[in-house]
């Protein structure tokens, strides 16, 4: 069994903190797994990606061949169709709903809206949602509780148990608004 | 005991454990965290492991080559381009030889990704005449260090240890050992006085090495030959995979492949011809330029059948992929999606609040009054002022030819030149050049955007931060012409004034606006408050 994700953003949205719980949730289970990363001047407010592959087999390449990943998980709607060809026709797009305008010519709006909905995919505005819960710097724990009944090869207590061990310096309480929030990102996407 | 590593990481673990005593570099991407890794791991602050940053890749290749001179096991990192900077030191470290091992670790960046050329830094290690690893894996990456050092030592040469952005920057599963003591102080007795007559007898050394340096990679574990008894397959197809570039054929071919492995070179040539002799032809598969193919072209005779970059069965220009792999290797791809309607480009841009913005909005301000003025760039986050909303630049070539080409403009006639450069690469190769300008009096002027930091890399230290003035001083410019301003909104009043009053100026000027990266602070103002 193998899962491929790809997860995008703008630099500075937190994308690699979703990959870091992905993959101690990951080495935890005792799953294989290859992270590439994007680092350096793309960091700048630019788009961002990294391509994060799990599997109970060895796994050769660092990155995702065009068609085969099962899943998008995107801090921001226009990135998530930026990686369209490399989505498999099974796959699905678990994605924030709502724009990081930082560009003179970003799309209309509705019209990025209306084109998302057509592709297999889940979006939720979850910047509004980790408000909610309390925890207004926690939308990348909302996002991938979203994701998480897609991710399929990590159980969502996996995933908990994760967020736990890579807060856990920044102490008890950001452990539990992280865990909050990625509990209101479960809840939403179910 | 397995550790989730990032290439960089694994390659910064593996030389602790193999006893290092100094890492030498300087910031550059894909190659930064394999030092900042080292400075911050426990056994190598315990052990007092040199790894503070050097000013550049140079000095940094030298004092890794004074401590293999004592006897001690030396890593120097850079990205590719540093190969350039470094290149006098290190093709004469292979004609001194070493005492304690030394790695020279460039990280290439095919597609650039963050850089200005595809460079493929196999040319130098074959230019230098020394061995150079490329490894496939993280794994291989840890390993081979202490393989590297014990192969440095043994052959008595600099070895060099080439990766790509892909291995750098993924992070997988390292199986870590023990660590290993470092080496004792030692001082080479050799001769290492590279006057004609000694450095004479040191080249054919050398060329004296170059077969144990061919039968080493014969030997080497690292480059396998997979046989495949599939005789049906018509024709009968070899495949030559270096690097990383074996995951992407082992993806698509799994282990259906007549392929050989190449993670050490010189290159094998045995087991390159008795893969040949079993084939029809060969496909070579390598990360950068088509350095194996021509090489094996070579090898194996006009007659024989090569295929690669070279013949366009795989692209001449970009990284690999397991895509053109696939491609290449005539393995079907699967339906796509068509590409999305409402998408725009989002490049990389200023942060906002950064004072390299305000510089920009100054200097455009000053310099709409000057038509025929030019700004020479250079290397940095400042280099994004080429791109809207500034499109202030003309130029960005290499470390420091901000002020060197604005000074042979300005022989030239060009009138306003300015140069604008970074703290970090001021002090990395712009004051040799601003020596130039004085000596020359040459009509230029310079502004260093001073943020106390090396920003672009992440926000390293800065070899010469508090140090700008005096230096500027030093090198002769005169003390009425080193200007220092804060780039602020709010000053904008002052600050193109004193531009405007130091282009007016008929001789080198330096203006420095000074103000930390917002980066860098707003992290300093975290670290406070914990």
């Amino acid at each position: 069994m193998k899962k491929d994700i790809i997860l995008c953003g703008v630099g500075g949205q937190g994308i690699l903190s979703i990959a870091t719980v992905i993959g101690e949730a990951a080495t935890r289970a005792g799953l294989y797994l290859k992270q590439a990363e994007v680092h350096g001047m793309s960091q700048r407010g630019g788009d961002v990606q990294s391509n994060l592959r799990l599997s109970t087999e060895p796994i050769w390449s660092d990155l995702i061949a065009e068609a085969g990943a099962d899943l998008i998980i995107s801090m921001e709607p226009m990135e998530a169709m930026r990686y369209l060809a490399y989505l498999s026709k099974e796959g699905k797009i678990v994605t924030s709903s709502k724009p990081f305008v930082n560009i003179p010519n970003y799309p209309d709006e509705e019209a990025l809206q209306k084109e998302l909905d057509t592709l297999p995919s889940v979006k939720l505005d979850i910047e509004t949602a980790s408000k909610d819960c309390g925890n207004p710097r926690g939308a990348n724990m909302v996002l991938l509780g979203m994701a998480a009944p897609y991710i399929g090869i990590l159980s969502v207590e996996d995933l908990r148990q994760a967020i736990a061990t890579v807060f856990a310096r920044k102490g008890e309480q950001v452990v539990e608004a992280n865990l909050k929030a990625f509990d209101a990102g479960v809840k939403a996407g179910a | 005991m397995k550790k989730l590593l990032l290439g960089d990481e694994a390659i910064a673990l593996g030389a602790i454990n193999a006893g290092l005593s100094g890492v030498y570099a300087y910031p550059g991407t894909p190659s930064t965290e394999i030092t900042e890794f080292i400075q911050n791991h426990p056994l190598a602050r315990e052990r007092n492991l040199h790894s503070r940053w050097c000013t550049n890749e140079k000095t940094a290749m030298e004092a890794a080559l004074g401590m293999s001179y004592a006897g001690k096991r030396a890593l120097v990192c850079m990205k590719h381009v540093g190969m350039n900077v470094c290149a006098d030191a290190f093709v004469n470290s292979a004609i001194t030889g070493v005492k304690g091992g030394l790695i020279v670790l460039a990280a290439d960046d095919p597609s650039m990704h963050s850089s200005q050329n595809e460079q493929d830094s196999r040319f130098y290690a074959k230019f230098a005449l020394v061995p150079c690893l490329e490894p496939s894996n993280q794994q291989e990456a840890y390993d081979m260090m202490a393989f590297g050092f014990d192969l440095s030592e043994r052959l008595g040469e600099p070895i060099v240890l080439r990766v790509v952005t892909r291995l750098a920057h993924s992070r997988a599963a390292v199986e870590v050992t023990e660590p290993m003591a470092e080496k004792l102080l030692s001082p080479s007795t050799d001769q290492w006085v590279l006057l004609p007559g000694i450095a004479r007898k040191k080249y054919v050394a050398l060329l004296e090495k170059q077969d144990a340096m061919k039968q080493a990679s014969e030997q080497s574990p690292y480059n396998c030959l997979t046989s495949y008894a599939k005789a049906d397959a018509e024709p009968k197809r070899g495949i030559l995979a270096c690097g990383i570039a074996y995951n992407y054929v082992r993806e698509a071919l799994g282990d259906e492949a007549r392929l050989l492995k190449v993670s050490q070179y010189p290159l094998p040539e045995e087991k390159i011809k008795t893969l040949a002799a079993e084939c029809d032809e060969l496909m070579v598969i390598e990360d950068g330029q088509p350095v194996v193919e021509e090489l094996v072209k070579a090898l194996l005779g006009a007659g024989y059948p090569v295929k690669g970059r070279l013949t366009g069965d795989l692209p001449r220009t970009g990284e690999l992929t397991p895509d053109n792999v696939a491609k290449a290797l005539g393995r079907p791809t699967g339906a796509v999606f068509a590409p999305a309607k409402n998408m725009a480009p989002r490049p990389p841009q200023l942060c906002q609040g950064c004072g390299h913005r305000d510089v920009y909005t100054a200097l455009n301000q000053v310099l709409a009054d000057y038509p025929d003025h030019r700004v020479f760039g250079d290397i940095g986050c400042y280099t994004l002022g080429a791109l809207p909303p500034f499109q202030s630049l003309s130029s960005c070539v290499d470390m420091g030819a901000s002020i060197t080409m604005a000074k042979g403009a300005a022989d030239a006639g060009l009138f306003p030149a300015v140069a604008i450069i970074g703290d970090s690469t001021f002090t990395h190769s712009g004051m040799t050049g601003l020596l130039d300008a004085v000596n020359d009096k040459a009509n230029i002027t310079v502004v260093i955007s001073d943020n106390l930091t090396t920003g672009m890399t992440g926000g390293q230290d800065s070899a010469g931060t508090n140090k700008f003035e005096a230096i500027c001083l030093g090198l002769g410019v005169e003390p009425e012409h080193v200007r220092v301003v804060v780039p602020l909104p709010k000053n904008m009043p002052e600050i193109t004034r004193v531009i405007r009053e130091e282009i007016e100026y008929k001789g080198v000027s330096v203006i420095i606006p000074r103000r930390e990266c917002i980066q860098t602070f707003a992290r300093h103002a975290r670290a406070k408050k914990q």
